[in-house]
């Protein structure tokens, strides 16, 4: 039973996607890895729901898709 | 005179002489328990098998109480327990009640946070306390020594074990003189370097991991709050985690993290803690040393704890990081989930698989423990880069976002572990929306005539509400008879007439129902002693 939303759920992704470059302009790789941890921790909060993170952690760690 | 050097002793007790008249021809005593270390664990198996009235015989190499520094933060759970044996009163009236942690990060004078451990509500016990090993064992000795049928005895040291499958032979060196004592169940409590484990050529596996801690104890009369605080790279210890915790007798315990790579001798040397005691708590602060060591800590377990006719309980079982304080708090479990298993095996040698399942559960709660104090050190100290990022992310949205503080780890304080999966228990058939499921430790909760849990002072019960069972050999307990009028303990257990709850010797839910027959309860009352596969 999957809980984690698998199909198209933004309405702008090219904005979100360019609102997450951003975040990162002018940093230096250790700085970005860390913002990105906040990143995830604000959101992982926001989810709440431990199955729904888990599968976006599995999608994540499954690694490049042929 | 202490006959160990090296150790500082609190209280000299003496060597107990060797009594010839317990032996057979052969210099041999024999015994059904043979309990190897006098630490909290052992003496807290040897009090509980004593109250139930067996013969118990348990060895302390030392001849004398040692203070330094061990364990200090206790547990509700354990309190519960060692308020089962009657010396949990003692414990508290000696310890300190602390409720405020405060977290501080880098050069910032001011917490990051604090947050409130509020008291757990309705509960005779609190959540913790503050207590110096060496008082926990005094108390636990002075129970164990109002017992006749427990014989503790100082300076006499396992030195050879001769193991068989229906018991094993110890052979014990006091002072000059050897006997040896033949025992139908040997409990090796002693400690982490366990001579026993060795014995039996086993060891610890699974994942080391070491960190250097300088542990100073420290005696001063600076009026401070009773507040934990923990400090992630403080200016006094830079890149290294500090922990400040109030002890009775105006005596404080302050953890500073090494890392690895240290010169252990020169740790301790006044000139080197000193500095690091005035970083903590202020240049002016007039202090005297109790005690200073450096702690080496590892997460690891033995494979299995029983093997054959010797158990392993306490440290020699099992290690953590001191964060969470589950050590001796996992020991103590250890004990208590032991003593009436073992107790019952000697009655009855056809419930051997009740030993079978303490191996599963207090492999489950060590298992438990080391995840938990893993954790916490792997917070405290990253591993990686990416460990570290995430780490410090933490530590900065900290501050001003509240979100993130559940995520800041400085030692998940010690609870009860639950076996949802072990043997004993009977699964749920009803459903259920509240109450506790099997597996799950019990709650206690106030009643008209105290508390509920004293009632569950070590015997099986059943605890109904309203409807009678009449099971031969088995207590029970009315909540509607009892009940003090909050509705507190219905509500726990989400009892309604005809309803009942079977619990363990050990204040463990083994089952529950909400209508059952008379048969129903046997057959899981059955189930968990150990019976019916
Ligand atoms: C600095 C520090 C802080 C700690 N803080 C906490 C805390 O806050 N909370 C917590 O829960 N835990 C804490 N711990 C851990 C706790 O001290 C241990 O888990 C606890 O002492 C284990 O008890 P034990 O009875 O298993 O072993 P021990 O206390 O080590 O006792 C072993 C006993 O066996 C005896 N013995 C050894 N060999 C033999 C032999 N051959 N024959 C006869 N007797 C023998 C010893 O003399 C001793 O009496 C801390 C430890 C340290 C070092």
């Amino acid at each position: 039973m999957s809980n984690l939303k698998t199909k198209p759920n933004l309405g702008d992704p090219d904005g979100i996607y360019q609102m997450l470059i951003d975040l990162h302009a002018g940093r230096d790789e250790q700085d970005s890895m860390k913002v990105n941890a906040k990143l995830i921790l604000a959101l992982a909060n926001h989810i709440g729901n431990q199955q729904v993170i888990a599968e976006a952690i599995a999608i994540a760690g499954a690694g490049a898709q042929e | 005179m202490a006959n160990i050097p090296d150790i500082p002793v609190w209280r000299e007790v003496g060597t107990t002489p060797v009594d010839q008249s317990n032996f057979d021809n052969q210099s041999t005593e024999h015994s059904e328990v043979l309990i190897v270390g006098g630490g909290p664990v052992g003496l807290t198996l040897a009090l509980d098998l004593g109250l139930k009235g067996r013969k118990v015989i348990i060895l302390n190499r030392l001849n004398f109480v040692a203070a330094g520094s061990k364990a200090i933060c206790f547990a509700k759970r354990t309190l519960d327990i060692w308020d089962r044996l009657g010396v949990a009163e003692k414990m508290i009236e000696k310890g300190v009640i602390w409720n405020v942690g405060k977290v501080f990060c880098g050069d910032d004078a001011e917490p990051l946070y604090q947050f409130d451990m509020l008291p757990v509500k309705g509960q005779k016990n609190p959540g913790f306390i503050n207590l110096q090993q060496y008082h926990a064992e005094e108390i636990l000795i002075e129970a164990v020594n109002k017992l006749d049928n427990v014989d503790l005895r100082w300076g006499h040291e396992a030195v050879g074990l001769n193991a068989r499958d229906d018991g094993a032979e110890i052979s014990v060196r006091s002072g000059n003189e050897s006997y040896a004592i033949d025992a139908q169940w040997v409990v090796a409590c002693d400690g982490s370097r366990s001579p026993i484990r060795e014995m039996l050529g086993l060891d610890f596996e699974g994942r080391v991991f070491e960190d250097n801690f300088l542990i100073a104890d420290v005696k001063f009369k600076q009026q401070r709050p009773s507040e934990r605080w923990f400090w992630f790279d403080p200016p006094f210890n830079r890149g290294q985690s500090a922990l400040l915790h109030k002890q009775p007798d105006d005596v404080w315990r302050l953890d500073f993290q090494l890392g690895w790579d240290i010169d252990r001798d020169a740790c301790t040397k006044p000139e080197n803690v000193e500095p690091l005691v005035r970083g903590m708590l202020g240049d002016d602060v007039e202090f005297t040393e109790e005690w200073y060591s450096v702690y080496t800590f590892q997460c690891r377990r033995m494979k299995d704890f029983v093997h054959g006719r010797v158990i392993f309980a306490g440290d020699s079982a099992h290690l953590v990081s001191p964060f969470g304080a589950r050590g001796c708090n996992g020991g103590v479990a250890d004990a208590d989930n032991l003593a009436w298993k073992l107790n019952a095996v000697l009655d009855d040698p056809t419930q051997k698989s009740l030993i079978a399942s303490y191996n599963y559960e207090a492999v489950a709660t060590a298992d438990e423990n080391i995840r938990n104090s893993t954790r916490s050190t792997d917070f405290m100290t990253p591993k990686s880069v990416l460990s570290r990022a995430f780490r410090d992310a933490v530590l900065e949205l900290a501050k001003h976002n509240e979100f993130a503080r559940p995520f800041v780890n400085s030692g998940r304080l010690s609870t009860a572990v639950a076996y949802p999966e072990t043997v004993l228990n009977t699964p749920d058939t009803d459903v259920w929306t509240s109450g506790i499921a099997p597996g799950h430790p019990a709650l206690d909760a106030p009643l008209s005539d105290g508390w509920l849990f004293d009632h569950f002072d070590g015997h099986f019960v059943l605890l109904i509400a309203g409807e009678a069972f009449d099971i031969e050999g088995l207590k029970t307990i009315d909540l509607d008879s009892l009940s003090c009028g909050d509705g507190l303990a219905e509500q726990r257990y989400g009892l309604e007439k005809g309803g009942a709850y079977l619990i363990r010797p050990d204040q463990y839910v083994a089952a529950r129902w909400q209508n059952p027959s008379a048969a129903q309860v046997v057959k899981a009352l059955n189930k968990a002693k150990g019976g019916c596969r």
